[in-house]
């Protein structure tokens, strides 16, 4: 690299004169890895400090302030053969991480009070049942409630402050009955421990909320291994800008970029910024901004947004924020407003405890009152009516719907899919109706070679090796095609024309039709772009063009054999669209459609009472994201679509839209047989409590049974 | 059983030591890369090869 590379804004100092810097570091293959890479940074000058974390491939460099630039660390990484990306933690992962913590520390409180009362409790059971004396059994109630109140009041708080934001805003979620349940019992337990009782709650209040926290905190663990490979992959996107700086060129991260820098986009790289073309001209591919795949042309004054891959001609551009354009005002406007039409679906859980909790509360009053109208002494009502509480105490409830989304979270990573929103696996489930964008999600987001079986394949190998030595994107597009990396020694590229190159001593040249003396090709594939090809006396056309993911016919059909709706809605031209519709045998085609459209198009399914996945990667999908029932976009969308999708899949297949749906239908089948048994389990445990027959030992064991019932039960959804 | 009434407090005692072990090892980052921890144990860098003795 000839130009500095400016990596300021990722150092931050961390005291005593030493910057750090995060990385996110591409390539680890193995253990050994960590001592290589750790090695050759710590030999690098004043580097004081190099740690990989092997879990989430991230390195964490401190060094002494003016000792070495940051550039110089990737530079040592790449010669150690590893990518480095400079990384600045989110916010929401660093809340995140927090936030695990915080449940980390909670879950060891509980699990060490859980395991010491079980232990008391235990004796005091068998105690009972043999000769324990009734100072013995207090001294063993007195010990479990010096361990189980200061316990419960740290451990609970997640779930105390939960219920009374729910409370306190007038709903009623799970936390509810949880907090009631476990204040209730140890209340009580207390209380009968002074009168010298048999029977004392401690244990199952506890272990409740060991139980809970376990769910919880497996939840939290999946979202945060997510979140960090999301985090990784968006520092891999993040491109360069070459900035001038007093008529110097310095690369600086795209983050860094302020509105009034003067920047330089070369053929072949994406635009980093929105702006303004100040001089230059160039075609721009606009298909991850509007969809259409015909090239526009540009000159000095004219709006370019960020995104767009530059062809044929060097831009210098000014980076523009107050001068926005109509169309990215437009997409906002949209935005806002589905936003704010977005009903909020309501989780399975929130539904389940909307009915269940005002169910519970009043069984345990009918179960007092029925007691006391019987005859029987206040205190005896009471003590029944709790243990009603606390039998019902949603465990098994809470515990239902976390399992299954951790091992379905698990699952979707597996197949490629990165959930952004919690809720979205019951939301994929529900779909019925799927829309696709056309241009770079049917497609691959590159331009490929589609006629490469026309071409002899010895020339093609030819021409592809020297497509390595150009970077304009026809050529880049070539060069995937090349089986070797290694490109032709002294090939010269001719702006805007071709390259050229000696191999066996005869010239190639690759480039426009004249530069290679060949005339124009007159067999048109519709919407492809021709690239010539000489060498000695033969000659090649190759045409590059937007290709189809390579397994998304099977996998359109097998969505369609699942029973679900199919429709492509592309910002293209329709003549762009029809052979990709006619390809995939989707009948249900549009092409020319503006943002407005797309959205018109959904919300007019919604009123039928569909529930639409949209699944779309262009700038101008994002309103139609936001107003799906649910969304999915490819990694190589455009950054404000993908803050918008519920979950991002990874690679080159369609697949993983097949895959995320199977996985979500099976999950949601499971959550709703979870919810079952937890309901079987009430329609059992609750007339034995109302019968006042549940004794401390039954509560525990019903408690743990019902719970591991339904953790192995989500366990099932391993399998896709 | 009055052997209970310190026997107890002990155990206790023992038992909290464990949980703040465990809490000390989480604040100190213990936990934060599980798999590298795994790897590194493996890595036998850190030794010095043993000078051989000139015979």
């Amino acid at each position: 690299m000839s130009e500095a590379l400016d990596l300021s804004l990722f150092a931050r100092p961390s005291g005593d004169g030493t910057l750090g810097i995060d990385l996110a570091v591409e390539g680890i293959a193995c253990g050994a890895c960590i001592a290589r890479i750790e090695g050759a940074v710590k030999r690098l000058p004043g580097v004081t400090e190099a740690r990989l974390n092997f879990t989430n491939r991230r390195l964490h460099v401190d060094w002494t302030d003016g000792a070495i630039a940051p550039a110089q660390i990737l530079q040592t990484l790449e010669d150690a053969g590893y990518h480095g990306y400079p990384f600045a933690p989110l916010r929401a992962e660093q809340e995140e991480a927090t936030e695990a913590r915080r449940l980390t520390r909670c879950l060891a409180v509980a699990g060490f009070a859980a395991m010491n009362i079980m232990l008391l409790s235990v004796s005091v059971w068998s105690g009972n049942a043999t000769d324990i004396t009734p100072e013995t059994r207090d001294f063993f109630h007195w010990a479990s409630a010096l361990i189980a109140l200061p316990a419960a009041a740290y451990a609970g708080r997640p779930f105390f402050a939960s219920a009374w934001r729910a409370l306190r805003s007038g709903a009623l979620n799970m936390d509810v009955p949880i907090s009631l349940g476990v204040t209730l019992a140890l209340g009580m337990s207390v209380v009968e421990t002074a009168h010298h009782a048999k029977d004392a709650y401690y244990d199952s209040a506890i272990m409740l909320l060991f139980f809970l926290l376990v769910g919880r905190a497996l939840d939290h663990a999946m979202r945060r291994k997510t979140r960090a490979v999301a985090g990784n992959l968006a520092a891999l996107k993040a491109e360069t800008a070459h900035r001038f700086m007093d008529d110097e060129l310095v690369s600086v991260p795209v983050a860094a970029l302020h509105a009034g820098d003067r920047l330089l986009v070369r053929p072949g790289e994406r635009v980093p910024a929105d702006g303004s073309v100040l001089n230059g001209v160039s075609e721009l591919d606009e298909s991850l901004i509007t969809g259409e795949t015909a090239r526009r042309k540009i000159e000095a004054g004219a709006v370019i947004y960020a995104g767009s891959m530059n062809y044929s001609g060097a831009l210098t551009m000014r980076v523009t924020a107050a001068d926005r354009s109509t169309l990215l005002d437009e997409i906002e406007r949209l935005l806002e407003k589905a936003a704010s039409a977005k009903s909020a679906t309501m989780r399975l859980a929130d539904r389940a405890a909307r009915f269940y909790a005002p169910m519970v509360h009043a069984t345990a009053a009918l179960t007092l009152v029925g007691w006391w109208l019987a005859g029987a002494s206040v205190h005896d009502a009471v003590v029944t009516a709790i243990a009603v509480l606390i039998i019902t105490c949603p465990c098994a409830l809470a515990l239902a719907i976390p399992a299954v989304q951790v091992v379905a979270t698990g699952a979707l990573f597996r197949a490629g899919v990165i959930l952004n929103a919690g809720d979205a696996i019951e939301r994929l489930g529900e779909a019925d109706t799927v829309i696709f964008d056309k241009t770079g999600t049917l497609t691959l987001p590159e331009p490929r070679v589609i006629n490469a079986a026309a071409i002899d394949s010895g020339l093609l190998q030819k021409a592809s090796c020297l497509a390595l030595s150009s970077r304009h994107p026809l050529a880049v597009a070539l060069a995937r095609e090349a089986t070797t990396r290694t490109p032709f020694d002294g090939a010269t590229e001719e702006p805007g024309q071709g390259v050229r190159a000696m191999i066996d001593s005869a010239e190639a040249r690759l480039g426009s039709a004249e530069f290679c003396g060949v005339a124009q090709s007159v067999a048109h594939e519709p919407g492809a772009s021709h690239i010539y090809f000489a060498h000695g006396g033969q000659s090649a056309t190759i045409a590059i063009s937007q290709k189809l993911r390579p397994d998304a016919v099977e996998v359109v059909k097998a969505l369609g054999r699942l029973g679900l709706d199919l429709h492509i809605l592309s910002g293209d031209r329709e003549d762009a669209v029809e052979p990709i519709a006619c390809a995939l045998g989707i009948v249900n085609w549009q092409g020319g459609l503006k943002p407005a459209d797309k959205i018109a198009f959904i919300e007019a399914l919604k009123a039928h009472g569909r529930r639409v996945l949209m699944v779309g990667d262009g700038l101008n999908d994002a309103p139609a994201l936001a107003t799906a029932h649910v969304s999915l976009s490819p990694i190589a969308a455009a950054d404000v679509t993908q803050a918008q999708a519920d979950a991002v899949f990874l690679g080159e297949r369609l697949a993983p839209v097949l895959d995320a749906i199977l996985i979500a239908r099976r999950a949601r089948a499971l959550m709703k047989q979870n919810l079952w048994l937890a309901v079987v389990y009430n329609a059992i445990a609750v007339p034995v409590a109302i019968a006042g027959a549940v004794t401390p030992l039954i509560a525990a064991l019903a408690m743990s049974g019902s719970s591991i019932m339904v953790t192995l039960n989500a366990l099932r959804g391993r399998r896709a | 059983m009055n052997v209970l009434i310190y026997l107890i407090p002990m155990a206790l005692g023992l038992g909290l030591i464990g949980l703040f072990g465990f809490l000390w090892a989480l604040r100190s980052g213990q936990y934060s890369d599980v798999e590298g921890a795994a790897l590194r144990v493996l890595s036998d860098d850190d030794i010095e090869p043993p000078s051989r003795e000139p015979r």
